[in-house]
């Protein structure tokens, strides 16, 4: 399917800010921002939700710790119990170290598979982007636009009156 | 808005746009390789070979390749295992905790740094395998029910901590550097020209475009990931020394040992980033980004932990005294004043006595004196684990099994071979990966305005000669925008 957009490219985030403020205040909806590194305030401006990605590395610490304390625990304490140098064979003490590494090692590792999962991040052989200049200097606001196109003229006014210094028009093949 | 003294030195110079970073960070990543890299490259290329030679030996003929004794049974591999993690230190202490400390000057170092510490691991994790000297059947380490019984692995052991807190240190170190790595990967994408450098870039950058949701999640990531790799690297250095300090050997039981340990590994750490970015800087010509502030900085972090390092030994010292116990005061003094007197003397003024030149400022900036330095502090903290470990083994409870300790060739080779893997490692890395994040960099552009002209129009125009008139202020002009923050 293709869709077209228009893009108008930036060349300052806090120009940019202003923009993104004006443009929805205006009514029009924005399709996505692209940035050579993270704009702080953006969320905020385009009403993007606080992740909660913190909460689910949360529970995958939770996991971590209780899975090292049941492996210790069971393995040791109930499946082969061993005297070792004449200590109990739960020996809580000595399952900390364990218990935080593995703690530490799901809460880095779930995170991240969540964050690749829920952000569509995978080994790709092409990468089809709205504007390569959007990696090195350049702030890209896209807007989607219907099949006739028949508003770009506005956007472009709007885009640059509100600080773009070029507006472009994109066609996307979405697959 | 961020609050930026007017008397901060900015901390990158040279009136650098974001088009400027990228330019300059990509120029090694797509320039065709130099000759001085190829050079560096053989180099440690021949001393990679040596170290396959090495582990052939030991692998094929096994650990009595090695010159330890019945008496010295742990020496060379242990000393370097501790100190390639030791240096495998900063990379995540620049990048984690330095980050909740918000030091924005780590951005110009912390890509090189982690990389750094991840080679370092893997430098550090081949010792305790080939002293398995069996290392086809390393996976015994993990708790799984073995064939030949139904023994699980022990959990008591400070040496099977040492197996999980350097295998999570490695993945997170990984996983915290690769992530960091993706935005930059789709920067070198979108400028690639050729084939093969379009398609790895693509693989490499996971499809990453830069878009607002995308980096909001990766800010979060990565304050998290930070947030726990601080305690992290605090952890996996403490293990590290507690494979000493739980023992009932004089010299090694004692309780200091964990903070000692960190201590060091930090020092360490930073004098071996130090060595790396010096040359890393001239080579690749990063002195905008790498400035002389930065040198200072990394200088002083390491005098600190260079004293804490200095203090421990010397509270080591009169621990022994005031314990009473006779087999640690001979332990102490044997260190000082017995056969390997040189090792402990070295070690004394390497570690205690150089770091404090530090305090010269003419010596914190001046870039051969640093250099000259961090190798120095390197060479000190080997001969700290060694005296750690080998004076404290040599002469036991019993005169009759006292002996000393000489490396065979393949001790030697197995160590200068690690060095070898180490510097292939980190001379790919700066080939063919971003050294700085470029990322990073441009986030804090913005605040850091050099006092030389910071914007040329001129050469703006030029850079971007085929696109149309361009509007809007530079990346490092003053802005007084309330971002809601």
């Amino acid at each position: 399917m293709t869709k077209h957009f228009a893009l108008g490219i930036f060349e300052d985030e806090d120009v940019l800010l202003h923009a993104v403020e004006n443009v929805r205040a205006a009514g029009v909806k924005i399709h996505d921002v692209f940035s050579p590194y993270p704009v702080h305030g953006i969320d905020d401006a385009l009403g993007i939700e606080r992740s909660r990605l913190p909460i689910a590395a949360f529970f995958f610490g939770m996991t971590g710790l209780a899975f090292a304390l049941w492996m210790q625990i069971y393995m040791l304490g109930f499946d082969w119990p061993m005297i070792i140098g004449g200590k109990p064979h739960i020996a809580l003490p000595a399952f900390v170290p364990v218990a935080f590494e593995l703690t530490v090692f799901f809460t880095c590792h779930g995170m991240a598979i969540t964050f690749f999962t829920i952000t569509g991040l995978y080994p790709r052989f092409k990468v089809p982007v709205m504007d390569v200049r959007a990696t090195d200097d350049k702030f890209v606001m896209a807007i989607e636009l219907d099949e006739t196109s028949s508003q770009f003229p506005r956007l472009t006014q709007l885009l640059r009156e509100n600080g773009a210094s070029e507006v472009n028009q994109k066609e996307m093949t979405h697959n | 808005m961020q609050h930026v003294s007017a008397v901060r030195e900015p901390l990158v110079t040279g009136g650098k746009t974001l088009h400027d970073v990228t330019q300059d960070i990509c120029y090694q990543v797509e320039a065709k390789p130099n000759i001085r890299w190829m050079a560096a490259l053989s180099v440690a290329l021949f001393f990679l070979g040596v170290f396959f030679y090495s582990v052939y030996r030991t692998v094929w003929y096994g650990i009595g390749e090695w010159g330890l004794n019945k008496t010295v049974n742990w020496a060379w591999d242990i000393t370097n295992f501790v100190w390639w993690v030791g240096i495998g230190h900063a990379g995540t202490l620049i990048s984690a905790v330095l980050l909740l400390f918000r030091q924005k000057w780590r951005s110009s170092i912390n890509r090189a740094a982690e990389a750094m510490t991840i080679f370092a691991v893997i430098c550090a994790a081949m010792f305790p395998v080939l002293h398995m000297g069996r290392p086809w059947l390393a996976f015994y380490v993990f708790p799984l029910q073995n064939t030949l019984g139904s023994l699980w692995a022990n959990f008591n052991s400070p040496l099977l901590w040492d197996v999980f807190a350097i295998s999570t240190y490695f993945t997170v170190s990984l996983v915290f550097w690769y992530i960091g790595l993706i935005p930059d990967f789709a920067s070198i994408r979108d400028r690639a020209k050729g084939t093969i450098a379009k398609f790895s870039y693509s693989m490499l950058s996971f499809g990453w475009k830069g878009s607002a949701k995308a980096w909001s999640r990766y800010e979060t990531v990565s304050l998290i990931l930070a947030g726990v790799s601080t305690p992290l690297v605090l952890s996996v250095h403490t293990i590290v020394s507690m494979d000493f300090a739980t023992s009932v050997v004089p010299g090694w039981h004692t309780t200091i040992f964990p903070p000692y340990f960190v201590a060091g590994a930090i020092f360490s750490g930073f004098a071996m980033v130090l060595t790396l970015m010096l040359i890393t800087r001239v080579v690749f010509r990063l002195e905008d980004y790498i400035t002389l502030e930065h040198i200072a900085l990394m200088n002083k972090i390491m005098m600190v932990t260079g004293s804490i390092v200095g203090v421990a030994y010397i509270t080591e010292f009169f621990i022994a005294w005031y314990s009473q116990v006779e087999f640690e005061q001979y332990a102490f003094i044997n260190r000082a004043t017995g056969p390997y007197w040189w090792a402990y003397a070295s070690m004394m003024t390497c570690n205690v006595i150089t770091p404090q030149l530090v305090w010269f400022r003419r010596v914190r900036y001046s870039i051969p004196l640093t250099f000259a330095l961090s190798i120095v502090v390197n060479i000190g903290m080997w001969f700290e684990r060694f005296v750690i470990i080998v004076t404290s083994l040599h002469r036991d409870y019993l005169p009759s099994s006292w002996a000393m300790f000489s490396p065979s060739i393949i001790d030697i080779g197995l160590y200068v071979g690690t060095l070898g893997l180490f510097f292939t490692l980190f001379l790919l890395f700066a080939k063919f990966f971003p050294v700085i994040n470029m990322a990073e960099i441009k986030t804090i552009l913005k605040y850091t305005v050099d006092n030389g002209p910071t914007y040329n129009p001129e050469k703006a125009h030029a850079a971007h000669a085929h696109q149309p008139a361009i509007h809007g202020a530079p990346a490092s002009a003053p802005v007084t925008y309330n971002k809601h923050d």
